[in-house]
């Protein structure tokens, strides 16, 4: 039977070729130190069942210290505009029906695997069927474009390299949340908020809900990093086990309502500040300012979202 | 009550900006103390952690294709495709760039467009063009403030459009974070609850960039009849 652990060895081998072809990256002045992360992060997909848990949280710790310390760089890989320019008007809406493979496959395969439960796991229908579009997908575009094999591997070296550490932060995230969970940090700030909103009050949870995500993420820039905080503290005790919520929509449009708090923060920079300066605004919050107008009625939404949709 | 002091070690970090992953250390490792654990089971139980929510890094092997593809001028395409809607006003305009930002990031192709990508040499200048042609002539201010609008408009379709996405890293985070609370969901079932917050944000953001054209339009000299 076809399970996660087939798409983990997919990842792996990709994360082992990254690191492979990193290390021969002369342009990169951390290349060794880079490509021990992607190594480190290879290793945990091939072999992290085997290597207990105490071996998973050393693992982690080298995974920190590498991005923690400084370790991580990345070379200087773009091709010529030029080269970019020709091939796209060679190419042409190509391009767009190799990228549609991947969704379309994921989507298909999620409804189709579901058929066939001796062949594939069905709980992890979608990010199995994911892991076979991009496969599809890789080998139509080197054959469709006339591409070398090696070619999607060094570019998504490039790609992976400029998103560097941050690669790991979301399952970081979700890990931390385990150790929340193991702590009881989501009963002690249940009790607390419970106190806060008045006993009973659904529709005061839900806004406790929406407008802490919003702030929280104004507050650190991130509403990943809000995210695991917020639903440890209301949206699980309160809003999923105590009012009965659907736990899918709670946290796909709690998430969204933390997305409204980013658009309205100078703490994230990189998609407030950065293009004010890139655009050479005089005004460094005039982006922010632009959106604050779309942000906050669109919380409201969320919001109100949240409490038709999940509270059938 | 001590075990709150890991939040607040986040909280902290964030704000002051220390190296992210140094700071989710720190909240863990404080948390388990604070908690009543010792060192040993604390790292042990973020390392079963981590193995377990291992999917949520699986996203990443969505990269060599978009890499190919970004090699082989998909940017290009993709602005291609934007220089097409020229000729319409800046509210029109924005609204269909919106549309195509909020399309590409539901089928994940989140970094086809981006404020380098195409805000900064083409949704900004078309975007002024056009403010210009309503407008007559434009002062800086309002020059300002129809650049603001084009980030803004690339910020807004992004963010509302790629959670529909199956596989963006919100949606494998929540479903991770889930996980470690014994829930489990398919990404399928979160990722289509971002749909009616799309809808919403293009139609709200829609409206607002009408307003804009219709101030535009007032500010227009009378032509003299």
């Amino acid at each position: 039977m076809i399970t996660l652990h087939w798409v983990y060895a997919v990842a792996g081998a990709m994360f082992a070729a990254f690191a492979l072809l990193g290390a021969g990256d002369r342009t990169n002045p951390r290349r060794w130190t880079t490509s021990a992360f992607w190594a480190l992060l290879a290793l945990s997909m091939w072999g992290g069942d085997r290597l207990g848990d105490l071996g998973n949280g050393v693992l982690l710790l080298g995974l920190v210290a590498l991005a923690g310390l400084g370790g991580m760089g990345r070379g200087q890989s773009a091709l010529p505009d030029a080269l970019r320019r020709d091939r796209a008007d060679r190419m042409g809406n190509r391009l767009f029906v190799i990228a549609l493979i991947i969704p379309a496959t994921a989507l298909i395969g999620t409804f189709v695997f579901k058929q066939a439960p001796d062949w594939v796991d069905g709980k992890q229908a979608t990010l199995i069927a994911l892991a076979l579009g991009v496969l599809i997908a890789s080998v139509v575009g080197c054959l469709w474009l006339r591409a070398s094999p090696l070619e999607p591997l060094q570019q998504g070296r490039r790609l992976m390299d400029s998103v560097g550490w941050a690669a790991i932060l979301p399952q970081m995230l979700a890990s931390l949340g385990a150790v929340f969970a193991l702590a009881g940090v989501g009963d002690v700030v249940g009790q607390i908020v419970s106190m806060a909103i008045p006993q009973g009050s659904l529709l005061g949870a839900v806004i406790a809900y929406g407008l802490g995500m919003a702030l929280f993420t104004m507050v650190m820039g991130n509403a990943f990093a809000a995210f695991p905080v917020m639903t440890a503290a209301i949206g699980l005790p309160l809003l999923i086990r105590t009012y009965d919520g659907d736990p899918a929509v709670v946290c796909a449009i709690g998430m969204l309502a933390g997305f409204c708090g980013t658009l309205m923060t100078p703490m994230a920079a990189n998609f407030n500040l950065v293009p004010a300066a890139l655009l050479d605004l005089r005004d460094k919050h005039g982006v922010i300012k632009r959106q604050v107008g779309t942000a906050v009625p669109l919380l409201v939404v969320n919001i109100l979202l949240i409490y038709w949709l999940a509270f059938p | 009550m001590w075990v709150l002091l890991g939040i607040a070690i986040i909280v902290a970090g964030f704000l002051l900006r220390f190296h992210p992953l140094l700071v989710i250390l720190a909240s863990a490792i404080v948390t388990g103390i604070a908690a009543g654990l010792d060192l040993l089971t604390i790292l042990a139980a973020f390392g079963k952690a981590f193995n377990e929510a291992r999917y949520v890094s699986i996203i990443w092997i969505v990269l060599p294709v978009v890499g190919l593809l970004e090699a082989y001028g998909l940017q290009e395409r993709a602005r291609g495709l934007i220089a097409k809607m020229r000729g319409a006003t800046v509210g029109q305009f924005l609204t269909g760039y919106m549309l195509l930002r909020q399309g590409l990031a539901a089928v994940g192709l989140t970094s086809v467009a981006g404020h380098a990508q195409t805000v900064r040499p083409l949704v900004a200048p078309i975007a002024e063009a056009a403010a210009e042609a309503q407008a007559g002539t434009l002062d800086d201010d309002r020059r300002e403030e129809v650049k603001a609008w084009a980030a803004a408009t690339d910020n807004i379709g992004l963010f509302f459009g790629e959670d529909i996405f199956l596989a963006i890293g919100s949606i494998l985070l929540i479903k991770g974070l889930l996980e470690q609370y014994g829930i489990s969901l398919e990404p399928l079932h979160l990722s289509v609850w971002a749909i009616p917050t799309a809808i919403a944000a293009f139609l709200i953001h829609g409206f607002r960039l009408w307003r804009l054209d219709r101030r535009l339009r007032r500010s227009a000299p009378e032509d003299p009849a």
